[in-house]
């Protein structure tokens, strides 16, 4: 059977140019970077090297680069740290209501410390309007915490803006790019963000990898405390496989990533109008052209995704509805609740995620089997009469 | 499947008769107390890794709305009624044997199969409902409401066998569920019932407990904490040993009394399924809880019912739980005990 993998948003496969750069550390470059005899300054300088790579990809000082292992230990660093490093000023963050599970469970777990949290709304586009932003700010706000974009309808945000808004009142401003770094360009000074959340495995890294862009003069205490690694605001002995294949694939995105954006533009585009254009009773979630060029989020009224999603996995195609708990079972999607979808949308939203490695082939091949497996589905449906 | 030997091995068996099968867990309810945020984790990883072990695919799918309306509501609301609830009946009937079936025909399917041991045989074009052989864990008790029609969509592969077969078969095939245990009996219940009503907000209002003539002996804590010959749990000293004989919901009375009182010989049964006709001259074997050996019966038709005459007095009928008539190992039919 054909397997097509669109579920890019969820986890990328691994460049053959990272797999290659991290094989000498499954052998014979074991040494621990913080010791001072050979072993450990060989590999010291991939560290660095590596720290060079990821801060060129997003434009800042390799000094404020620190190594995490994902994109959520990154978010609870800056969400949690921050609030720690400046708890004389407040107690008070904003943020809004379509974050990863990795803010908002975040902020509900400081809620429960006696931290405040107020959670800014999103219109019908899933889009957030800076002047909400503006005016959730309180004398004791001490981060604003607002992702770049949106892993379920690929929404962009207007980081600069909400950056700008940060700035004039002196509050710290943390967005999860996770969904972004590698994607699209990204220039952390011309932003202004005080700090950016980014995870390997969404841009061709393996997983267990990511790193924090920290700007310099940020007040900021460590999530883990220990020993002296990555400025003593990240504790542990690095990853080592992880930050050499971060580093190569940080190069990789740089040099790649206009022709590749412009391929998988196009895969998307053509996956989208194919399925508008094939299929009836189809719309696409999120905002028309202020999105990621890889997501599309698309509803296909009168059917269950989850029907869906099974009947696609069953011939080789991989996509997601929008959240899943542990055990896999989908989840009503908070995101497009948010965003107040017809339940018949909402119901019937599935997301396909481009990258690297997809063909006009694959794209082809979904679009020759969705329409007849939608019409089977809606079939059995009590809703749906043709 | 329930990441249990018994799902575990009917896929297996399957997958080895040359069917093209995938495997299903259901997710039906969110367990706070055992594991966080998910209900049963461990057995859905556990299906997970069968299914990936046997190359099938492998979905869990979310039913925890439908769980809540059609078996968690109903019984709550039984025991409000003062009677027992058979919770697994009903979740054969709506949960499995409806939605699921429901939607694993959506997904192309010609079956859905399932680890209950009974058997599903066809007869002169119709379905019929059998006994599993292993007599110890036949569960066609658990099934007798599946709509004949329905039957034909379904297979149960672990019918023809005895329960010391499976484990044998999951053993030799490797299956990572060969050893594990039984699982409890009501899914969504940790310990006591008691405490899960409790902790669904049903509070108990102290009431009056009479003997059989209606003399008050004692005074109870709510009546929907006791279950017909019920003993014990009433704090009542009267000398002899006194059984829970009746609940009287409209009026908060619980009837307690000597065990005598416990044995009656006839019995209604309501919301019929039927898979053969009745004949009233004849003698069935009924069962009415799932551990009653069967006792023989004849059947009164009485408009939509079914009025059941034991030979003899049988302990602690009980409202609520299920009445299913038997001919030697058929299913002939059921309902629900008044």
């Amino acid at each position: 059977m054909k397997k097509v993998y669109f579920d890019h948003n969820a986890t990328t496969p691994i460049h053959p140019k990272v797999r290659s750069a991290i094989e000498p550390f499954l052998g014979e470059k074991f040494g621990n970077p913080s010791s001072i005899h050979w072993a450990g300054r060989e590999v010291r300088a991939y560290v660095e090297e590596a720290r060079e790579k990821v801060a060129s990809l997003i434009n800042s000082d390799p000094s404020e680069v620190i190594f995490t292992s994902c994109g959520s230990e990154g978010d609870n660093m800056a969400i949690k740290g921050v609030l720690m490093g400046n708890l004389k000023k407040g107690r008070h963050i904003v943020t809004t209501v379509v974050e990863h599970p990795a803010v908002f469970r975040t902020c509900k777990f400081l809620e429960d410390f006696d931290f405040e949290v107020t959670y800014v709304p999103v219109d019908s586009y899933g889009m957030i309007d800076p002047d909400d932003v503006r005016k959730a700010i309180r004398k004791d706000t001490v981060l604003i915490s607002v992702m770049f974009a949106n892993n379920e309808t690929g929404n962009l945000f207007p980081i600069k803006e909400i950056s700008a808004i940060a700035k004039e009142n002196d509050i710290v401003f943390h967005t999860d790019a996770v969904q972004v770094v590698g994607k699209i360009p990204i220039d952390v000074k011309e932003l202004g963000v005080d700090l950016l959340t980014a995870s390997g495995h969404k841009f061709n890294a393996p997983k267990g990898i990511g790193f924090q862009y920290i700007r310099k003069g940020v007040k900021i205490l460590p999530l883990i405390s220990g020993g002296h690694q990555e400025r003593e605001l990240r504790a542990g002995t690095e990853n080592m496989l992880g930050i050499v294949a971060i580093g190569e694939a940080s190069q990789i995105a740089k040099e790649e990533m206009n022709e590749k954006s412009r391929h998988i533009g196009y895969l998307r585009d053509r996956l989208e109008k194919g399925i508008l254009e094939t299929i009836p009773y189809t719309v696409i979630n999120g905002h028309p052209e202020k999105r990621l060029y890889n997501t599309t989020n698309i509803s296909f009224k009168f059917i269950e995704a989850e029907a869906l999603l099974v009947m696609l996995d069953m011939n080789g195609i991989a996509v997601s509805t929008g959240s899943a708990c542990s055990s896999g079972a989908t989840e009503p999607s908070y995101v497009l609740q948010a965003m107040s979808l017809d339940p018949l949308c909402s119901r019937g939203a599935l997301r396909f995620s481009l990258g690297y490695g997809n063909t006009e082939e694959d794209v082809d091949y979904c679009l020759s089997v969705l329409p007849s497996l939608v019409e089977k589905i809606r079939k059995m449906s009590p809703f749906y009469k043709k | 499947m329930s990441g249990g030997v018994d799902s575990s091995t009917t896929a297996f068996l399957l997958k080895e008769a040359g069917y093209d099968v995938f495997g299903v867990f259901m997710k039906l309810w969110d367990s706070e107390k055992s594991e966080r945020g998910c209900c049963g984790l461990s057995d859905s990883i556990d299906a997970l890794r069968v299914a990936e072990q046997l190359k099938i695919p492998f979905y869990v799918l979310n039913l925890k709305e439908e769980f809540k309306t059609y078996v968690i509501d109903y019984f709550i609301d039984e025991y409000k009624k003062g009677r027992t609830p058979n919770p697994c009946i009903k979740c054969n009937l709506f949960l499995k044997f409806k939605i699921l079936l429901d939607k694993a025909l959506t997904l192309g399917s010609d079956y859905l199969a399932t680890g209950h041991y009974a058997r599903n045989v066809l007869v002169n074009d119709k379905n019929f409902l059998y006994k599993g052989i292993d007599g110890n864990k036949d569960q066609s008790y658990f099934l007798f409401n599946i709509p004949q029609a329905r039957l034909g969509k379904i297979l149960f592969p672990l019918g023809d066998f005895k329960k010391e077969e499976v484990r044998i078969i999951a053993e030799k095939a490797n299956l990572r569920t060969a050893k594990k245990k039984e699982s409890q009996e009501v899914c969504f219940i940790e310990n006591d019932y008691r405490d899960f009503l409790m902790s669904a907000g049903i509070k108990g209002k102290e009431g009056d407990v009479l003997d059989i003539n209606g003399k008050r002996i004692g005074k109870h804590k709510g009546y929907f904490y006791y279950t017909i010959g019920q003993r014990g749990g009433l704090n009542i000293s009267m000398g002899y040993p006194i059984y829970v004989i009746d609940i009287v919901p409209q009026k908060n009375i619980v009837v307690a009394d000597r065990e005598e009182y416990l044995f009656k010989k006839e019995l209604t049964i309501s919301d019929i399924n039927l898979f053969d006709d009745i004949d009233e001259e004849k003698f069935y074997t009924v069962k009415i809880r799932y551990r009653h050996k069967g006792e023989r019966a004849k059947i009164k038709k009485i408009g939509e019912k079914l009025k059941i005459i034991f030979e003899s007095p049988q302990r602690a009928i009980t409202p609520g739980q299920a009445g299913v008539i038997y001919d030697e190992d058929k299913v002939v039919g059921g309902g629900w005990i008044e």
